[in-house]
């Protein structure tokens, strides 16, 4: 009972959200064109089809990001609580750190950072 | 805010530690182009250091990491299990590797993360670092299937392991999920607390679902049916070293955390899994069996035979108690000979740019290479179960262990299941010995690469003997090794 509020809140959204998409679609004016069809690309007239190859080199810079990025956010909860984890925080991220800078080391030297 | 630092005994996970240092230092090395040839070389000496590492902790069971790694005796016996099939698979790649260029220090570097992988999986006793550890294996294995980058098999087998194995790895997510809902725990030891001292009433649903989903995702590592579509795709398009790597270590693992939590956290819903996996059991048994008769490549009827051979072992989780767990790893081991010596006379046969592996290849081979022929002679009467082969045993004790727990009607099915596979693992000694040879004879080049290769390949096929003729110690090994399970 007390999810009450959010089960009205989910209805009304989900209701607000049919009724506005139905009328529109009953009483608005329809004038197709083709700069009315094409995918909305911040107001940027459309250069081509966004449906082509992209290089390799793309997926590699990206994964390696996240990799990296992901592996950082562990570095913030260990930031915050420095004091309290003491020497044993140091060297469990001192391991951590080393087992990225292994990581980083490898990828760095087999050239996956260079774009050419 | 207060904070209990954990105490950390590092013994618990010293071989693992050994593991990943000593991959991490191959993957350095591999920057530099000089060592290349000493690669191989330096993995063994790091699975050797392992291998008595496990044997100076064998009988003691420290734990480390809030309880959730054991070093127990059955993670020592599973660990033996995937660093002999990790030197035999090292071994096979050597020449291999060289052969079809893939001799680079990564390659022995990821063989390395993936043992340590599976050997983390074996010490869990955590759902959530049995999770941890089974993406580690995974990883190393979706890069290894692909090592081959310019075969468009090896490609299409590391894509087809890597979508379903995402998929796999989110059943058993979402197993546990469940499971923490039902129990409020990960850890196996509350777990077995929680199902041994709950409420008589109606039965927890929400815990036989997370159980059921765990089951799936299992189920496709080990390839269960009928989560086995990729096996054959994936040991066909594979190195054929690293199909004999997958087709030993990545199983065994499995069937490792299969025993610690179906045999043992979960024994007590026995009446509730057993009649699914009595199905399932049959099912992969006979789908394996009955799909290899009329495979002609000898990769993929290795994979079908996997299939079935699982399908053996999961008799034994059926079977249950400390002699289904026990034969299991006996099995296990002995299976890892066997599929070495079978996948690695392939790789010593196969030279670059033929992708295909078939019966014709080996027709003949009696005459040709009569060492070779014998080897794999052995390797298919093991794994068909004939004595005086160590694969005779293995099965002889999985079915007395199912025939101990009254499973009557499964042991006859199981005896059936193995009859049939005596056709097509003696259709390729007929091949061996009753055809002309289509090829002609390697010239001394090729056999002067795969010293190492034969080597393991005897060692595997005398072990094979020698366990078929002597088994009553290994077996007590294994017996004593899943004693500490509980």
């Amino acid at each position: 009972m007390q999810y009450l509020p959010l089960l009205l809140l989910v209805v009304m959204v989900v209701g607000l959200a049919v009724a506005i998409m139905v009328l529109s679609s009953l009483i608005g004016r329809k004038k197709v064109s083709s700069e009315k069809l094409a995918p909305y690309e911040c107001g940027v007239p459309l250069r081509d089809s966004a449906r082509k190859n992209f290089s390799v080199k793309f997926y590699l810079i990206a994964i390696l990001f996240i990799l990296f990025d992901v592996e950082t956010i562990y570095l913030y909860p260990w930031a915050v609580l420095f004091r309290e984890l003491r020497l044993f925080g140091v060297i469990e991220m001192g391991i951590f750190v080393l087992i990225l800078l292994i990581g980083y080391v490898y990828i760095w030297k087999r050239g996956a950072l260079e774009w050419d | 805010m207060d904070l209990t630092i954990p105490s950390t005994d590092l013994t618990a996970i010293l071989p693992q530690i050994t593991l990943i240092g000593a991959a991490s230092v191959l993957l350095l090395l591999s920057l530099s182009d000089r060592l290349r040839r000493a690669m191989p070389y330096l993995a063994l000496l790091a699975l050797a250091v392992v291998a008595v590492q496990v044997a100076g902790l064998w009988g003691q069971a420290p734990r480390s990491f809030t309880d959730m790694m054991v070093r127990d005796d059955f993670t020592g016996f599973a660990d033996l299990i995937f660093i002999a099939g990790a030197i035999l698979t090292i071994l096979i790649s050597v020449a291999y590797a060289e052969t079809h260029g893939i001799d680079r220090g990564e390659y022995y570097a990821l063989i390395l993360f993936a043992v340590s992988g599976m050997s983390l999986m074996a010490a869990s006793v955590d759902l959530f670092t049995f999770f941890l550890s089974l993406e580690v294996l995974s990883i190393s294995l979706y890069v290894l299937i692909g090592f081959e980058r310019g075969e468009p098999m090896s490609n299409e087998g590391a894509l087809k392991y890597f979508l379903l194995g995402a998929f796999a790895s989110g059943f058993i997510l979402y197993g546990i999920a469940l499971i923490y809902g039902a129990t409020g725990t990960t850890h196996y030891q509350d777990l077995t607390t929680f199902v041994n001292h709950a409420v008589p009433g109606p039965k927890n649903l929400l815990l036989l679902a997370g159980l059921g989903l765990l089951l799936v995702g299992l189920g496709f590592k080990v390839s269960m049916a009928p989560f086995h579509g990729w096996t054959p795709d994936v040991y066909q398009g594979a190195p054929t070293p690293i199909s004999a790597f997958m087709a030993t270590g990545s199983k065994a693992a499995g069937f490792a955390v299969l025993i610690r939590v179906f045999a043992s956290v979960f024994a007590e819903l026995r009446v509730d899994w057993v009649p699914l996996l009595w199905g399932l059991t049959v099912l992969t048994m006979t789908i394996g069996n009955i799909v290899a008769l009329v495979q002609t490549d000898l990769k993929r009827l290795l994979a079908y035979s996997s299939i079935a051979h699982a399908g053996y072992m999961l008799l034994a989780i059926v079977a249950g108690g400390a002699e289904g767990s026990s034969s299991i790893l006996f099995y296990l081991l002995v299976y890892t000979l066997m599929n070495v010596a079978a996948f690695g006379v392939i790789a010593v046969l196969s030279a670059k740019g033929e992708a295909s592996h078939t019966l014709d290849e080996i027709a003949g081979l009696g005459v040709r290479r009569p060492a070779l022929a014998a080897v794999m002679a052995v390797a298919m009467f093991s794994l068909a179960g004939i004595p005086p082969t160590a694969g005779f045993m293995a099965k002889f004790y999985v079915f007395s262990a199912v025939v101990k727990a009254d499973f009557l009607g499964l042991a006859v099915i199981g005896v059936l299941n193995s009859g049939v596979s005596l056709y097509y693992y003696l259709r390729v000694v007929v091949w061996m010995y009753m055809r002309e040879s289509t090829r002609p004879v390697p010239s001394p080049a090729d056999r002067r690469l795969s010293l190492n290769g034969l080597a393991a390949l005897f060692i595997s096929a005398l072990a094979l003997l020698q366990i078929g003729i002597m088994p009553s110690s290994l077996l007590q090994i294994a017996q004593r090794a899943v004693l500490m399970l509980r």
